[in-house]
């Protein structure tokens, strides 16, 4: 079985984090800033961080367009939280000028569970991953609105959809890197390695 | 939709995970002192994953001298409303009401600050008492795992606030992290002797002799003013920056910001340092530490 080499996009948020739950789930992980180094790696994952600021160093270091092609080229892509926002094709209460990737056909409420004191954590269960819930730590975090026809819920919580797949295009509300768990990312590092 | 599994409705707020993983989500970044709503938008604009709310900004603080104190509820009120970023904003150093008032407004952290004048001269406030995470300064290791012990979810090297002068920052974090290296050489019978030495909790000290790092975000404050001074104190090991009076006390500040977040993401590429440092207009003036009064130095506030 071949080893995929997946990349965490690193212009700001908790890479290390992903780098070692992708390491700890039999792939070879490193960190992409430049469009060259997009190139090198069969998946790729948007970490948790502050979305406004990702999107603009993306802007700003060319790296939104690489993505975009990235995305459309149908190679897999996994988002939490900030990295939700990231791949999700409509935003609410962002900034009218916040540029995403898209890839899945959602609209992505930013903050929505609320502020930090809001922040929290609960067990959630995620289609398609078995043995129980996962451990959801949920930080200043975003909900799914709405979803197309295409889309795949994969969990909820309170009613709110927290997890979602549409084709090799991944998202998730909560931060499972910031877990021991990575069940998540054993599912993930499977799209990749399908695709190869 | 029907065969999407619910789940349990337990949900458990100010969890040390959730107050150290939201300090983990700013990794990488830069965060800025602001005293307006204006302020607070170009910040954003500029790129910065957080905005420090506060009245005056260190160099107004060293310059007006008297009591700095939390800020007007209503400024902060302002600055929530004016950006979609995370706004932290500070408390005096014990002062635990006025960080159960910041907690009461929502903002998103506490930093229980030396450059306001400290309340309590004995005892910082009880952080593990709070929903609202908060972030401390430290000037080595020892005090570092001190606030730790006491509840702080993310740790900043004090460096001079204000001054527009590096060299403390520098000082500050070289010294946590040779401390953070002896460590590692230690064997266990060692452990106990450097916990006594450190004036630090056994617990915690054995867990950064194992991670060789913080057990929470390391971030770097204090005179940081250019972005070569930023890719630095990324170089040096910080996680991230905080950036005070440098931006708001230069010339040019939406251009600097912008320059300092874009460093501090390329902070090994000299050529991208280069490129964004070019054109800034004036830096702020600075101030030469050695010749502080031992008074007027913040990093000696807290112990």
């Amino acid at each position: 079985m071949s080893t995929p080499t997946i990349g965490v996009l690193a212009l700001q948020g908790d890479v290390r984090e992903h780098l070692t739950a992708l390491a700890e789930s039999d792939a070879l992980a490193r960190p992409v800033r430049r469009p060259e180094e997009l190139d090198e790696v069969d998946g790729l994952v948007i970490p948790g961080g502050e979305s406004t600021t990702m999107s603009k160093l993306a802007v700003v270091f060319g790296m939104l367009e690489p993505l975009r092609a990235f995305v459309r080229a149908g190679k897999p892509v996994y988002g939490t939280c900030a990295g939700m926002i990231m791949v999700a094709d409509k935003l609410l209460d962002a900034r009218e000028d916040q540029e995403t990737l898209g890839g899945i056909d959602m609209i992505v409420r930013r903050n929505a569970f609320g502020r930090q004191n809001e922040s929290f954590e609960a067990a959630i269960d995620v289609t398609g991953i078995p043995g129980g819930p996962v451990e959801g730590v949920f930080i200043r975090a975003p909900w799914v609105e709405s979803v197309g026809g295409a889309v795949e819920v994969l969990a909820t919580y309170n009613g709110h959809t927290v997890a979602v797949r549409q084709g090799n295009v991944l998202a998730t509300s909560f931060h499972p890197e910031l877990t021991g768990d990575h069940r998540v990312h054993h599912l993930f590092v499977d799209m990749v390695r399908n695709t190869l | 939709m029907s065969s999407t599994p619910t789940t349990p409705q337990n949900p458990e707020t100010g969890t040390a995970r959730v107050k150290r993983g939201m300090a983990e989500q700013l990794k990488g970044g830069v965060i800025m002192d602001v005293v307006t709503p204006e302020e607070a938008k170009i910040a954003e604009d500029a790129g910065a994953v957080a905005v420090m709310a506060l009245e005056r900004v260190p160099a107004d603080i060293r310059k007006d001298g008297g009591v700095a104190r939390m800020s007007d509820p209503d400024m902060i009120d302002g600055i929530i409303d004016a950006v979609s970023i995370p706004v932290m904003a500070k408390s005096r150093i014990g002062h635990f009401v006025e960080a159960q008032v910041l907690q009461s407004l929502g903002v998103d952290y506490i930093d229980e600050s030396e450059v306001l004048t400290p309340a309590d001269e004995v005892n910082h406030s009880d952080k593990w008492a709070f929903t609202t995470p908060f972030v401390c300064g430290a000037t080595n290791l020892g005090e570092a795992l001190r606030r730790i012990a006491e509840g702080a979810a993310m740790i900043r090297s004090k460096g001079e606030a204000g001054t527009g002068n590096v060299v403390e920052a520098v000082r500050h974090l070289r010294q946590i992290k040779a401390e953070i290296a002896k460590l590692r050489g230690c064997d266990n019978n060692e452990l106990f002797a450097a916990a006594k030495e450190l004036r630090a909790p056994y617990e915690l000290v054995k867990e950064v002799a194992e991670l060789g790092k913080l057990p929470v975000v390391l971030f770097s404050a204090g005179g940081v003013a250019t972005p070569a001074d930023a890719a630095l104190m990324r170089q040096l090991g910080a996680e991230g920056v905080f950036v005070g009076s440098g931006i708001f006390k230069s010339g040019d500040p939406a251009k600097r910001a912008a320059a300092i977040v874009k460093a501090t993401t390329f902070y090994d590429d000299p050529k991208v340092i280069a490129d964004v440092s070019r054109n800034l207009g004036e830096a702020m003036v600075g101030i030469n530490c050695d010749t502080l009064p031992e008074a007027e130095r913040y990093a000696n506030r807290g112990w």
